[in-house]
């Protein structure tokens, strides 16, 4: 074998240099979306205008509140879920409701569709007392613990174990519960996600962890960062895995009521590989020189609200005018949810120091 | 003098270190392609390409202990986390095997290392993107520990920490990357570890502040003036080894000191120097050191929670005026 020229030696990738010039660079390949109709997935047409609102509800949702940081509303990271829709909606509608949600600091339309408000979400964005987690969380933190929605968080990877948590104490109790724990691509190298799989298996956790494959992790490709098919990673472990497309609502959905009942049935943990695209920059400063305006241009022709508004006209489920008629209402929510968060107050200084212990006068050092 | 960014006085020590040696690379989350996370590696890619600049995937146990094994290997590595906050899931290489196998191998093993990133709050980041890490490495033994607070000295150091033969933590500040100022142009500049700063020469009070504190404590300083209060503005700029002569000399002078610090209190930087100053000037202490510190509280996010979370000018005016009692 020639021996390697000392400039050869990198740590880059393998496979870099071999894209095809000229070629429109694709962040994720989907899979073929499914073929049923909602009929045949178990779903109704009122099952069907609720989806519709909920995922529009989520874009028009994170629309404003982009308005509303550049506008200097509010401060810090805001990471917007655009383009991903269907995977929260798909996902929702399929669990059954005391299902535990757990997910990244990509959060906002897991949180929508779990029941928070509009109200309380835009709220917690501008740091106001009325919002779901009281202004102490912001963007990357919304939770509702009542509705089973076990919150957003900031460390990549961080709570990957804790959706094995919370499936765990769902076996213990034998309350029939399963959980389903989100994370971005980026999140599979690290090793807590290897950890908690072995576990997972090993314990028969009921247990689904997904990964939004939406291409990217900050500025860096899936194929730049991680080696082999991401899903891939579950046979490692002797783990059920699936590829889903992200894109289209019914895919998504078909995928999570069939593995949801088999990881409650049998307590065994599965893996889903979720392929999607994030529209938007990694947070709001980003110039995204990493990926083409025609690669994005590929993926927002195959929107999956479009696609499923589509769906709803040629099948005759709504008219024009009834769709237009959720979209006012929806706009006017997420209106009014821009005025009630700008009204509300900041949490009373003295609310520093709540929420820390258990105790109603917990011990602060000083 | 140049008048640099932090970010290019950072940069500058980590080229010409580069330039001059050939065992030291850069790793760490888009250092490379995307020219870093805050621009602070940029064009390093293209100037010494895919073997000394890389990009890692995010898996921070990883990809620092593997700049453990290559320093211990005869590499000269610099680790780059996104920030501290994220180098907690490395913990266990930094504490447990960087500070620990030069000693536990009889001093068979060498550990030329720099971790280096972004600590402390940036805004409102919340909870988990909020900590100083400084005085937690501190405490650790085999470690050291560069807090700096101006490009000046950020050149000079981070060239120290590149050189140094142990592993050494350079942190930085998310807030300052773009903060000017002047930087040495002296060929080769290099300021030794363990060495101080008076920074602001004053009669009345001594301020003990580093990093992004120094900043605040230079704001009350100008304030106070206005007041009659002449302060001392102390840089340790190394928090291990800490320069404490410095801090005693200027302590036996003003007879006050004020520490300020950018952490919790319980066992802080602050706590370690007001011990040090009672058993090493106790009879020139003309009141009880005061520290500024943050609540022993999570960072909130709400803008004005977080506001009354972070030390501020006001907090040092407040300190100083109860060392030299004039409340
Ligand atoms: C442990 C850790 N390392 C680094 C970061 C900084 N960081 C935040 S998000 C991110 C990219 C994650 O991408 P991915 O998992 O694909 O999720 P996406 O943003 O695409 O939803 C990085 C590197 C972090 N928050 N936590
Ligand atoms: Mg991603």
């Amino acid at each position: 074998m020639a021996k390697k020229k000392k400039d050869d030696i990198n740590f880059a990738p393998r496979g870099r240099g071999t894209e095809k010039d000229g070629a429109v660079q694709k962040g994720v390949d989907l899979p073929k979306p499914t073929k049923k109709k909602h009929k045949s997935l178990g779903l109704t047409e009122d099952n069907l205008k609720a989806m519709y609102e909920q995922m529009y509800l989520q874009r028009r949702f994170e629309e404003r509140a982009m308005q509303q940081y550049q506008k200097g509303k509010f401060g810090g990271f805001l990471h917007l879920y655009i383009g991903q829709e269907a995977v929260s909606t798909g996902t929702v509608f399929a669990l059954n409701d005391d299902d535990d949600i757990i997910t990244a600091y990509r959060d906002h339309g897991w949180g929508l569709c779990r029941g928070i408000t509009a109200n309380e979400g835009m709220a917690e964005l501008f740091g106001k007392k009325t919002g779901c987690s009281k202004g102490k969380g912001g963007s990357m933190h919304f939770a509702k613990t009542e509705n089973h929605f076990w919150g957003g968080y900031g460390i990549v990877g961080g709570h990957i174990p804790i959706g094995g948590g919370l499936a765990f104490a769902n076996k213990y109790n034998q309350n029939g519960r399963i959980s389903a724990t989100f994370f971005g691509d980026g999140a599979v190298d690290q090793g807590a996600l290897h950890e908690t799989f072995n576990i997972a298996n090993l314990w028969g956790l009921p247990a689904i962890f997904a990964v939004e494959n939406n291409g990217y992790s900050m500025g860096t490709a899936a194929r730049r960062h991680t080696v082999t098919e991401i899903v891939d990673r579950a046979k490692a472990y002797g783990m059920k895995s699936k590829v889903v497309n992200g894109m289209d609502v019914f895919s998504v959905y078909e995928a999570m009521k069939e593995v949801s009942e088999e990881v409650r049935e049998n307590s065994e943990p599965y893996f889903l590989e979720i392929r999607t695209y994030r529209y938007r920059g990694h947070s709001m400063s980003d110039p995204q020189k990493y990926r083409t305006k025609e690669e994005l241009d590929e993926y927002q022709k195959i929107d999956p609200i479009e696609r499923l508004k589509t769906y709803l006209k040629d099948n005759k489920i709504m008219k024009d005018e009834e769709i237009q008629e959720i979209e006012d209402k929806v706009e006017q929510e997420v209106l009014d949810a821009v005025e009630f968060a700008d009204n509300s107050d900041f949490p009373d200084e003295s609310e520093l120091y709540d929420d820390m212990f258990a105790e109603e006068e917990p011990y602060f050092h000083n | 003098m140049a008048e640099l960014q932090f970010r290019e006085a950072i940069r500058e020590a980590i080229d010409e270190e580069m330039a001059r040696e050939e065992k030291v690379f850069i790793m760490g989350e888009e250092v490379a392609e995307y020219n870093g996370a805050y621009k602070v590696t940029e064009g390093l890619l293209d100037k010494y390409g895919y073997k000394r600049v890389i990009d890692t995937p995010i898996s921070e146990l990883g990809f620092s202990g593997i700049g453990v094994g290559a320093a211990m290997n005869g590499l000269r590595p610099i680790v780059e986390f996104m920030t501290f906050n994220f180098a907690v899931l490395a913990a266990d290489q930094i504490i447990n095997h960087a500070s620990k196998a030069g000693y536990m191998t009889g001093g068979q093993i060498t550990m030329p290392i720099v971790f280096r990133g972004a600590n402390a709050s940036a805004g409102q980041l919340g909870a988990t993107h909020s900590v100083a890490f400084d005085s937690m490495y501190a405490h650790f033994p085999g470690l050291k520990v560069i807090y700096t607070s101006e490009p000046d000295d950020a050149k000079g150091l981070l060239k120290s920490a590149i050189r140094d033969d142990n592993p050494v933590l350079f942190m930085e500040s998310e807030q300052m990357y773009g903060m000017k100022g002047e930087v040495s142009e002296e060929e080769d500049y290099i300021i030794p570890i363990g060495k101080g700063k008076v920074k602001r020469e004053g009669s009345d009070v001594t301020v003990v502040a580093h990093g992004k504190m120094y900043h605040v404590a230079k704001q009350a300083a100008a304030q106070l003036e206005k007041d009659g209060v002449d302060v001392e503005i102390i840089d340790p700029r190394t928090v291990k080894p800490l320069d404490l002569p410095l801090i005693v000399e200027s302590i036996k002078k003003t007879n006050r000191c004020v520490v300020v610090d950018e952490a919790h209190p319980f066992a802080g930087f602050a706590a370690e120097i007001g011990f040090l100053i009672q058993r090493e000037a106790f009879d020139y202490l003309d009141a009880p050191v005061q520290r500024v510190t943050l609540p022993d509280v999570n960072a909130p996010f709400a803008k004005n929670l977080l506001d009354a979370w972070l030390p501020s000018p006001k907090n040092v005016i407040d300190a100083v005026n109860q060392v030299t009692y004039r409340n």
